[in-house]
């Protein structure tokens, strides 16, 4: 017999749960943040595979300044913390507070941003121009994309935050929690990338 | 952490659903609905590869490049092979019945994420038709399913990009489905049910989304290399411009090699609940299953460049790729000998579904010996993009999955319409399949190992005789399609009723209406933790549990 005789308890802990199952959103979430860093994980052994076996041709032009990646990356890291912050914050019911740090965030985000285009514009290598610049721009580019999509995001999480009756509450706290971990995992990525980019 | 959703999210969405049979064509979250949309799409798409396939084969009947040109044929091999793959193949073993499948076995009463579920299905359906279309516009890709570079960068780039954008697509489709399998097997398996008392597909499936998730986004990001290497002419994979063509080809097989375990463990997986069922005996070695699965997982995914042999290679890659994949052979092996001892003394009843999963064990047998022996460098030298490569990997994916999908439609339909096949049709289907199958392929092996090369529209005319017995077998398996189109189709309005659990069968799935309601059960799911448990003293198999729960 496989079937077990529904006993009491069991049916009541099931209709009980028929319309409220426990959240497994952050689950898929990470389980999809790991297929993301595995492309950039596909992004960097290829990288580090033309840096051991791709000489840099004689004529390319390939150098890269420390200063600005050095603010970015203060940038970034200090946006983590901004955002767990905001996320303490919600978490304390105070909702100004939470707007607060969201913002600044947000900024923090957007001046990074700004800064990786002034990056871009001061470097004297285009795409095009060699090996090494174009998987210069393929990386940060790619990694760009996610800091502006984390932005984006952060703006809708303060703006769903602002009013009063709102949809994120801490009573919701998921889309907040969702983009603290996507924003988290961003910027663990440019460390990583950081490093390999620009200091190995 | 648990949620109240918005009251009855379910309910409602159920209820704004179009019912009958519009909801097959419509943005459905019932998982069984887009279990059969998977299964239904990707038969389509078998379809129109298998015509491709046949244009390969009416072409390969005479030496010269008579009925294709030769720019013509090698859309026609790319277009083949990347619908046959990311069409049919994955789609369906791991979609189709894992949609279905799924969550019955996890005692749910949908999927994890019900919407990414309708999302990743409908990705499905225009990446195929933009990939087919593209054909008809400015000529399909030419450079074949791998897709390498130098010679994806030199053909004409509007056909590659399409197929790029269209892979992309159906990868981004699979990641999705992985993430939602994952998450349905993990963490919504009813309470009281063990993972060691899920039914094999669950562990499969489970295996499959691990690889899905971890090797498919690297194709992805080499893709999109790729994409930047024709439209914006960089350099990456451009020996010209100081790129590197060998790093296309790693990454690339860093997911392909695994993709042939994304097509071949869910079968694996379906076998394992076909054959107990009609042979009345429990699975054998579930718990080494179990672990050769997750062997095959983690060897999968460090065996790629054993199809680089010949790219040089050094000799400790060489070494290393040669002995991790020669490995593979135990796990596999293991369930190989498991499946003959699950029939080893049974009760066996000879009908269509446990015909094609026999098939499918020699078959299966068969293209994984020439894949040991492929795994040696020097035979794999001698032989690399030769026609034994062709049989090599047909005897898998065909010999293999495509078996597989048939035995599981001739064992699941009866659930998925409440209707029974017609048996002797069943019959014909196998025996011209299976005739067909081996008459096309086994003469390929000879084939490559006198050196005719694959993807090429011309051969010498040494070949020609083998290449038209070759032909004469795909003619079979075609005309082989037509009883099994009849029987699908005649089966549905006039076939005999199916009742609940024709098979008496003891898996969740049979312990429900056929078709099974929206919800998969009226009242609450059963705790099934012997799904094998077939001639054990106490089980009442042959009645039907359902009048009990």
């Amino acid at each position: 017999m496989t079937t077990i005789p529904s006993t009491k308890e069991k049916s009541e802990e099931l209709t009980s749960s028929e319309h409220q199952h426990s959240d497994h959103r952050l689950f898929g979430l990470i389980t999809f943040l790991v297929a993301d860093g595995m492309t950039f994980a596909g992004f960097f052994a290829a990288y580090l595979t033309y840096k051991a076996v791709n000489p840099l041709l004689p004529d390319a032009i390939y150098e890269l300044e420390l200063p600005l990646p050095t603010l970015n990356t203060i940038l970034l890291l200090v946006s983590s913390a901004t955002f767990h912050k905001a996320g303490k914050a919600l978490e304390a019911a105070n909702s100004k507070q939470c707007q607060k740090w969201l913002l600044i965030t947000a900024g923090l985000g957007i001046a990074f941003l700004i800064s990786q285009m002034v990056e871009y514009f001061t470097l004297p290598f285009g795409l095009t121009d060699n090996l090494y610049a174009s998987t210069f721009y393929a990386l940060t580019g790619f990694h760009g994309l996610h800091v502006t999509l984390g932005s984006i995001m952060i703006l809708i999480v303060w703006w769903q935050a602002r009013s009063p009756g709102g949809r994120i509450t801490h009573v919701n706290k998921f889309p907040l929690e969702a983009a603290e971990i996507y924003w988290h995992f961003v910027d663990g990525i440019w460390v990583i990338l950081f490093i390999i980019l620009y200091l190995l | 952490m648990s949620i109240s959703l918005p009251p009855a999210t379910e309910n409602n969405s159920n209820s704004l659903q179009p019912t009958g049979w519009l909801r097959f064509i419509s943005f459905s979250l019932d998982h069984k609905v887009i279990g059969l949309q998977y299964l239904v799409c990707g038969f389509i798409f078998y379809l129109i590869g298998g015509v491709l396939a046949g244009a390969i084969r009416i072409e390969l009947l005479s030496p010269i490049s008579d009925f294709l040109a030769r720019d013509v044929y090698n859309q026609v091999l790319t277009l083949h092979g990347t619908i046959m793959i990311f069409l049919w193949i994955v789609p369906v073993v791991n979609g189709a019945f894992g949609n279905y499948l799924i969550p019955f076995y996890v005692g749910a009463r949908d999927m994890a994420f019900p919407r990414l579920n309708a999302v990743a299905f409908w990705m499905i359906p225009p990446a195929g038709l933009m990939l087919i279309t593209s054909y008809f516009i400015n000529g399909a890709a030419q450079s074949g399913w791998t897709a390498y570079p130098p010679l994806s960068i030199t053909t004409p780039a509007a056909g590659q990009i399409v197929w790029i954008v269209s892979v992309l697509l159906l990868g981004g489709s699979s990641i999705f489905g992985g993430i939602n399998f994952i998450a349905t097997i993990l963490k919504l398996r009813r309470p009281g049910l063990k993972l060691m008392q899920l039914p094999m597909y669950c562990w499969a499936m489970l295996g499959t989304s691990i690889l899905v998730v971890l090797s498919t986004p690297v194709l992805a990001g080499t893709l999109i290399l790729l994409s930047f290497d024709i439209v914006a002419h960089t350099g990456f994979f451009n020996p010209a411009l100081g790129g590197n063509v060998i790093v296309y080809q790693h990454l690339f097989w860093f997911y392909s090699h695994p993709a042939v375990y994304i097509m071949v463990l869910p079968a694996f997986g379906l076998v394992s609940e076909i054959l107990p069922v009609h042979c009345r005996k429990p699975l054998f070695g579930y718990i080494t299953m179990v672990y050769s699965i997750m062997a095959i997982v983690v060897l999968g995914l460090v065996v790629w460049a054993h199809h680089m042999f010949t790219s040089g290679t050094p000799p400790w890659m060489r070494l290393f790729f040669t002995i991790a994949t020669s490995f593979i052979a135990v796990p596999t092996g293991i369930k190989f000998f498991n499946w003959v001892a699950t029939l080893w003394g049974g009760r066996i009843t000879l009908n269509s579904a446990i015909l094609f999963s026999c098939g499918f064990i020699v078959n299966f047998v068969l293209g994984g010996i020439t894949g040991v022996a492929l795994a040696q460098v020097p035979f794999d030298i001698h032989v690399h993009d030769t026609y034994f490569v062709v049989a090599h990997f047909h005897y898998i994916v065909y010999g293999g999955s495509v078996f597989v999908i048939f035995s599981s439609i001739y064992h699941w339909y009866p659930k998925f319409t409440g209707k029974m096949l017609d048996e002797k049709l069943g019959i014909i289907h196998f025996v011209l399949t299976f005739i067909g199958f081996n008459l096309c392929f086994a003469p390929q092996h000879w084939l490559g190992l006198n050196g005719m090369p694959r993807r090429v529209a011309e051969y010498d005319p040494q070949f020609t005789l083998i290449n038209q017995i070759s032909s004469v077998g795909a003619l079979l398996m075609a005309i082989s399609t037509l009883p099994f189109l009849w029987n699908i189709l005649y089966s549905f309005i006039k076939g005999e009723k199916a009742g609940n659990n024709p098979w008496q069968a003891l898996t969740p799935e049979w312990l429900t209406t056929s078709p099974p309601p929206v919800e998969n059960w009226s009242g609450e799911a059963p705790l099934v933790t012997k799904p094998y448990g077939y001639g054990e003293k106490n089980s009442d198999e042959g009645s039907s549990p359902i009048t009990q729960a």
